[in-house]
C-alpha cells in the first residue's frame, strides 16, 4: 500500500534541448548546468520541495546519464522518502510492445500507474527547461476552490512576445475561454507557462482517449488542452507574477545567467524563504590571489582566481590564471583559462582547457552572438575561436 | 581493505583554545571557510574506508550533533556501522576523581567501554580533532599489521622549543620505529623530536584489554600509565607522516594556521587538493558568493554565499558573510554570517558566527593576539 497523496508532480525531462546546440550533445537540457551551481532540474524540484510535494515523477528519455545519476535517489532535495520521493521514470518495455515517449502526454499515459499508486486527487505537469521560483501549492489551491478540472499557469507577456507562446483567452474571473498556439494576432497577453494541474481522473480520462486518437501527436498544448476546452471542461489560468524564463536557447541561457548579477538582480537566487537545492561536490573555498580582480560576478567553491573576472558566473573549480580575462561569460565546472587568454560573452562549457594567450569569443558590442565551447574542448594557446561559434562537446 | 573502526575525540584539549570552544566541542571548532576540525578526523577515516565511526562526546555538543546530523554528509549514514554519538556515558568507571567528566582520552575510552568491547573489526584506529590533516590511514594501518604491532602512533619530526614542547607529545624510538620511551607534554625539551599527531592504530584485543586493565587498575593516561609501563615488553610503534598537517593548541595557532591556508598553496593543495580524498562537510546549499561592482578581494580564500561589496584582503570568509561598501577586511577570519557593515575596518580579528560590525567600527587585534568577537555579539 502506498501512501496517499494530494498531488503528485510528473517533470517532463526527456527533451533533447536540440536548440542549445552543443551543450546537449551528451546531456539533457534539465541537466545543463546554470548559475555556478545548479543545474535547470533544480529549480522545478526545489519548487516542489519548497510547496511540500514530495512525489515526483521524472521522465526521462533522451542522454538521460548525467540526469539520472544527478538526480540519484533525491537526497539533496529532501525526496528520498520512504513511499513517495522522487522517482526516474524512462519509457519501458511492456507486453504489447515497447515506445519511446511519443510526446508529452503519450510520457504521462504510459506512467498512469505510477501516479495510480499514489491515488492522488491531483496530478501537475511540470517541465525541466525553466528558470523560476513557484509556490505550487497556491496554484493547486486555487485549482481547488474554482473547481476546475485543469488549470494553467499563466505569465504576462507583451503583446509582440504573445505570438511565441501559448495565449489563454479567459474571462474576468480568469476562466479559460479560449486557446490559441502561438497565434499570429494575439487577443490576450497571457502565455502558458507549461505547468498544468489536472484533476487526476479527468487527466487519466483524456489521456487514455488521447491514446486511441490515431491523428493525435499526443501533446498536451497541441491535443490534450484544446479537446478539453473542446469538451467544455473548466478549466482555469492560474496568473504567475515574477521571473520565470525559458532558457530554451543559448541566447536565453545567456540572459537567464546574467540575470542573477548585480546589487539588486532580476532573479534573486539568495532567497531564504525559497532555497534552491542542488547536489554539492565536496570541494575547498574558492581562492582569490593577490592579481586577481573582479567584479559583478559569481563565484563558486574549488576556484583559484588570479586573473580578471568582470560580469560573469564562474562554477565549481575553474582555474582563471594570471593575466587571463573572463568577460559577460558562463564558465562551467573545472575550465581552465590560461596564462593571457581572453573569453568574451561565451559560454564554455565543463572540462574544458584553454590554452595561454588564445582569444575565444567576442565582446557584445563587436559580434551579437554567444560563443559556445562544448564541454571537453581543449583550445591551443593563441588560438582565435571567432564571436559566434559553435564548438561541440568531445 | 580496512577491517578498523574509527574513534573520535571531540573534546580532548577544549581548554587550548577556550574563546572557540566556550560554546562548542573543539571538533566543532570552525576552519577553514566552511570546514569544523572533525570533518578532517571523518574524512581521514571514510577516504580510508572507514565506515564505523564513533565520536567521543562529554560537554558542549550541541553544535557538534547538529553538523553531523545523521552523517550522509560523510556517507556515513549506514544501515551497519556508520557514525555514532557516544554522549557521556556516567557509569562508575568514569572520571577518576569524583567529577563526572573525563579528561583524557584513556577516561573517554573507560566511560564508552561497552561501545568499545562490542567493536568486531580488527583494529581500532583513535583520533583527536585538534590535528588538521589529510592523511591515508591505510598507510599507517598497512605498517602497523607489517610489524604486528600492538599499537602504532602517528608522529611527525619536528623542531621544538620550550614553549612548543609543553603542549606536545614526544615519543623516542629505535632505528626498527619501535618506542623506546615517552614524553607527555614535557616542561623542559628543546629540540628535534618525534612529536604525537594523535592518531593510534591499535589492534582491537589489545586496547580492549588495556581499557579494562586500566578499568581494574584505576589508569588515565594512555602514555603514562599504558605506554609508558609496557614500552619493553609490548611492541609500540611510530608511524613517520611527512605531510602537512597543523596542531590547533591556542588560538594564536588557530590564526597561524588558518593564514597558511592563505598564504602556502602547498598547504592548500596538502590539505583540500588530494586525489581521491576530498574533505567532506556538512552541506548548506549556499549560493555561489557575489563580488560587486567595486569590491576589491586579494590574497584570500572565500566561501559561498557570501556578498562582497568591500575591500578584503589576506582574509578567510566563511559562508554568508557580507562585506559592506566601503568596509575594510584585512587579515581576519569571519565566520558564517558574519556582518561587516559600511566602512566598517577589521584587522587581525577572528569574528564567531552571527556576529554584526556596525557601520564605521575600527576593530584591530595583532597576529599574536588575535581580537576575537564572541558569537552573536554586536559591536
Amino acid at each position: 500500500m502506498y501512501k496517499k497523496q494530494k498531488c503528485v508532480a510528473m517533470l517532463l525531462a526527456g527533451g533533447q534541448g536540440s536548440r542549445l546546440y552543443a551543450l546537449t550533445e551528451k546531456t539533457a537540457k534539465p541537466a545543463v548546468p546554470f548559475g555556478g551551481k545548479y543545474r535547470i532540474i533544480d529549480f522545478p524540484l526545489s519548487n516542489c520541495i519548497n510547496s511540500q510535494i514530495y512525489t515526483v515523477g521524472v521522465l526521462t528519455q533522451y542522454q538521460p546519464l548525467v540526469l539520472n545519476e544527478y538526480i540519484g535517489n533525491g537526497q539533496p532535495w529532501d525526496l528520498d522518502k520512504m513511499q513517495s520521493g522522487v522517482m526516474v521514470l524512462p519509457p519501458y518495455q511492456a507486453k504489447e510492445g515497447a515506445d519511446w515517449y511519443k510526446g508529452t502526454a503519450n510520457a504521462i499515459y504510459q506512467n498512469l500507474n505510477f501516479i495510480n499508486r499514489y491515488d492522488p486527487d491531483n496530478v501537475l505537469i511540470l517541465s525541466g527547461d525553466h528558470i523560476y521560483k513557484m509556490d505550487y501549492a497556491k496554484m493547486i489551491d486555487a485549482h481547488e476552490k474554482n473547481g476546475a478540472d485543469c488549470t494553467i499557469a499563466v505569465l504576462e507577456v507583451t503583446l509582440e512576445e504573445a505570438s511565441r507562446f501559448g495565449i489563454m483567452n479567459t474571462d474576468e474571473n480568469l476562466k479559460i475561454i479560449e486557446f490559441e498556439e502561438k497565434p499570429a494576432h494575439p487577443k490576450s497577453t497571457k502565455a502558458s507557462m507549461g505547468i498544468y494541474v489536472f484533476k487526476r481522473d479527468v487527466l487519466e480520462k483524456y489521456l487514455v482517449e488521447d491514446e486511441n486518437d490515431p491523428d493525435s501527436v499526443n501533446d498536451f498544448g497541441k491535443n490534450i488542452i484544446p479537446k478539453m476546452l473542446a469538451d467544455g471542461c473548466t478549466m482555469y489560468a492560474y496568473p504567475f507574477e515574477g521571473y520565470w524564463k525559458d532558457v530554451g536557447t543559448i541566447a536565453s541561457l545567456w540572459e537567464a545567467n546574467m540575470d542573477l548579477l548585480g546589487e539588486n538582480p532580476n532573479f534573486r537566487i539568495k532567497d531564504a524563504s525559497w532555497r534552491i537545492f542542488s547536489r554539492n561536490q565536496p570541494l575547498p573555498p574558492h581562492f582569490i590571489a593577490a592579481s586577481s580582480q573582479i567584479s559583478n560576478s559569481l563565484i563558486t567553491e574549488g576556484c583559484v582566481i588570479e586573473g580578471t573576472v568582470e560580469n560573469s558566473i564562474l562554477f565549481a573549480g575553474v582555474k582563471v590564471e594570471q593575466g587571463a580575462v573572463i568577460r559577460d561569460s558562463v564558465i562551467m565546472s573545472d575550465v581552465t583559462v590560461s596564462k593571457g587568454a581572453v573569453v568574451q560573452y561565451s559560454i564554455i562549457d565543463s572540462d574544458c582547457k584553454i590554452g595561454a594567450g588564445a582569444i575565444v569569443g567576442r565582446s557584445k558590442d563587436e559580434c551579437d552572438e554567444v560563443t559556445v565551447v562544448g564541454a571537453g574542448n581543449t583550445i591551443a594557446p593563441g588560438e582565435d575561436v571567432r564571436g559566434g561559434s559553435m564548438l561541440s562537446a568531445k | 581493505m580496512s577491517s578498523a573502526a574509527g574513534f573520535i575525540f571531540s573534546n580532548i584539549h577544549d581548554g587550548n583554545i577556550a574563546e572557540l570552544t566556550k560554546l562548542r566541542t573543539i571538533a566543532s571548532v570552525p576552519f577553514g571557510c566552511r570546514y569544523r576540525f572533525i570533518d578532517f578526523a571523518l574524512s581521514n577515516m571514510v577516504n580510508s574506508d572507514i565506515y564505523n565511526v564513533n565520536v567521543i562526546t562529554q560537554h558542549n555538543y550541541h553544535s557538534l550533533m547538529d553538523h553531523i546530523g545523521s552523517g550522509k554528509d560523510w556517507d556515513l549514514a549506514r544501515r551497519s556501522g556508520g557514525v555514532k554519538i557516544l554522549p557521556p556515558n556516567i557509569t562508575a568507571y568514569a572520571g577518576s576523581s569524583g567529577h563526572m567528566g573525563y579528561a583524557s582520552r584513556l577516561e573517554a575510552l573507560k566511560s564508552t567501554y561497552y561501545s568499545l568491547s562490542r567493536v568486531s573489526e580488527d583494529y581500532i584506529i583513535l583520533s583527536d580533532c585538534d590535528v588538521i590533516c589529510n592523511i591515508d590511514l591505510n598507510d599507517i594501518l598497512k605498517y602497523h599489521i607489517s610489524k604486528d604491532a600492538d599499537m602504532t602512533f602517528a608522529v611527525k619530526k619536528m623542531e621544538m622549543t620550550r614553549e612548543t614542547a609543553r603542549n606536545n607529545t614526544i615519543y623516542y624510538s629505535d632505528a626498527d620505529g619501535r618506542i623506546t620511551d615517552v614524553l607527555a607534554y614535557p616542561q623542559n625539551f628543546e629540540g628535534e623530536a618525534d612529536i604525537c599527531l594523535n592518531i593510534i592504530v591499535a589492534k582491537t584485543g589489545y586496547l580492549q584489554q588495556a581499557v579494562l586493565d586500566a578499568i581494574a587498575h584505576n589508569y588515565t593516561s594512555l602514555n603514562r600509565d599504558i605506554i609508558a609501563k609496557n614500552f619493553s615488553h609490548d611492541n609500540f610503534r611510530v608511524y613517520r607522516y611527512d605531510g602537512i598537517f597543523g596542531v590547533i593548541s591556542s588560538l594564536a595557532d588557530y590564526f597561524e594556521m588558518s593564514m597558511k591556508l592563505i598564504s602556502s598553496p602547498e598547504v592548500r593543495d596538502q590539505l583540500f587538493n588530494v586525489r581521491n580524498r576530498p574533505v567532506y562537510t556538512k552541506v548548506r546549499n549556499s549560493v555561489p558568493t557575489y563580488y560587486a561592482a567595486n569590491s576589491k578581494v586579494n590574497d584570500s580564500l572565500i566561501a559561498d554565499g557570501c556578498d562582497i561589496h568591500g575591500t578584503v584582503e589576506n582574509s578567510i570568509l566563511f559562508r554568508g558573510v557580507k562585506v559592506g561598501k566601503g568596509a575594510v577586511v584585512k587579515n581576519s577570519i569571519l565566520m558564517q554570517d558574519t556582518i561587516v557593515g559600511s566602512n566598517a575596518s577589521l584587522n587581525c580579528v577572528i569574528s564567531d558566527k552571527n556576529t554584526v560590525i556596525r557601520d564605521g567600527r575600527v576593530l584591530s587585534g595583532a597576529e599574536e593576539a588575535p581580537y576575537y568577537i564572541v558569537k552573536g555579539k554586536m559591536i
